[in-house]
């Protein structure tokens, strides 16, 4: 990736480490969290959590434009109007099942 | 610094956020036309709204020395309702003399729907038929890739549209490529969780640079912040990028933008001649 950003790679990390550890943490904390629903039931199946293991995959995966990748991970990729108006609000991950 | 705050849903603020933002070196804000977070029944709603957005607002924000512009539109959340639409686009022409209309928005598409184009299509035609600039809102989370690509493909539709006229906000990582691609201005909106945060928006400048990008808080009656534009520029200083740059983002590249109106002009002393200077760089 061509370099764009003035920073060093150590400038860099002192200057954002620890607010992405946080961020981390918080990721592996919603996780543990959905294991100890009151409920008990698997979060697995919810298609908003089937995007979001996909985008944790490429995450720990190798090579660049991460962000791009997983922003397509939570795309809906059709261009194909919707014939009526099936909710106000965007839930965050596409559906493919529901066609939303 | 100065800076222009290009997308601030500031009926929704208190006049104190004037104030802060003033204090903060804003000196104008653009005002889309939005949802109010419900939906309006009649066009005599829209049309006491416009009287808002263009009498009342521009009086609050004149307080602190700040110019208000306002772009009039239907919604894209009431997109879907066809006969509204109609209406409303019909009573929206008595309003764009006044003074600190600056063009039609923010229209767009919310779920991409057969209705939210036509009602999309029916506002873009307005435009051109009344030589208006055009601010255009690109649906949220999972349906903005769509919606940004079918706003692009309706768009190109129309010869006579002149890209540089027309700015398509919101745009992230994976839409802002397409839109500066096809000769359009683009926004970067930093708002909380559903849209870009600071550390985003500066890595989208570094790799996609400057040019006919503007940034926005998009403030309104949600969680968001008026200042975020100052922000943003703390922001670009920590990571080390030249004052030139922050300014040509946060006031060089909206005024050349608005200046395309003909109605934007910041009367405070020393400005109008900086914007003047600003317009005829190109």
């Amino acid at each position: 990736m061509e370099a764009t950003c003035p920073l060093t790679s150590k400038q860099i990390i002192d200057e954002y480490f620890i607010e992405n550890r946080t961020r981390l943490l918080d990721v592996a904390a919603f996780l543990d969290r959905l294991e100890r629903s009151s409920d008990g039931d698997a979060a697995d199946a919810d298609f908003r959590m089937e995007a979001f293991y996909r985008a944790l995959r490429i995450l720990s995966a190798g090579g660049s434009d991460k962000i791009e990748q997983i922003q397509l991970v939570f795309s809906d990729p059709t261009t194909e109007p919707k014939e009526k108006l099936d909710t106000k609000s965007a839930s965050g991950a596409w559906n493919p099942a529901a066609g939303r | 610094m100065y800076y222009i705050e290009m997308h601030g849903h500031m009926i929704s603020r208190t006049t104190d956020d004037y104030r802060d933002m003033a204090m903060a070196g804003c000196v104008a804000v653009s005002e889309p036309a939005f949802w109010a977070g419900w939906d309006r029944r009649s066009a005599d709603s829209f049309e006491d709204y416009f009287g808002q957005l263009t009498d009342f607002e521009p009086k609050r924000a004149a307080q602190f020395g700040i110019r208000h512009m306002t772009w009039l539109c239907l919604n894209p959340k009431e997109g879907e309702n066809r006969g509204l639409a109609t209406e409303v686009i019909r009573r929206i022409p008595r309003f764009l003399d006044r003074p600190n209309v600056v063009g039609i928005g923010e229209i767009g598409m919310n779920r991409i729907t057969r209705n939210e184009i036509a009602t999309f299509n029916d506002h873009v035609q307005l435009a051109i038929d009344h030589n208006q600039m055009i601010l255009i809102h690109t649906p949220h989370l999972e349906d903005k890739y769509k919606g940004t690509r079918v706003t692009i493909d309706n768009l190109l539709k129309y010869p006579g549209l002149s890209p540089e006229r027309v700015l398509i906000d919101h745009a992230e990582e994976h839409t802002v490529g397409m839109i500066l691609e096809n000769g359009f201005y683009t926004g970067l909106t930093l708002y909380p969780n559903t849209k870009v945060s600071l550390p985003r928006a500066v890595d989208i400048i570094e790799r996609f640079g400057a040019e006919r990008i503007t940034i926005s808080s998009a403030c309104d009656w949600g969680p968001s912040v008026p200042t975020a534009v100052p922000q943003l520029m703390l922001e670009m200083r920590r990571r080390g990028h030249s004052e030139a740059l922050i300014r040509k983002l946060v006031f060089e590249n909206p005024s050349k933008f608005l200046m395309q109106s003909g109605k934007f002009e910041l009367p405070r002393l020393g400005i109008r001649a900086e914007v003047r200077q600003v317009a005829s760089a190109d």
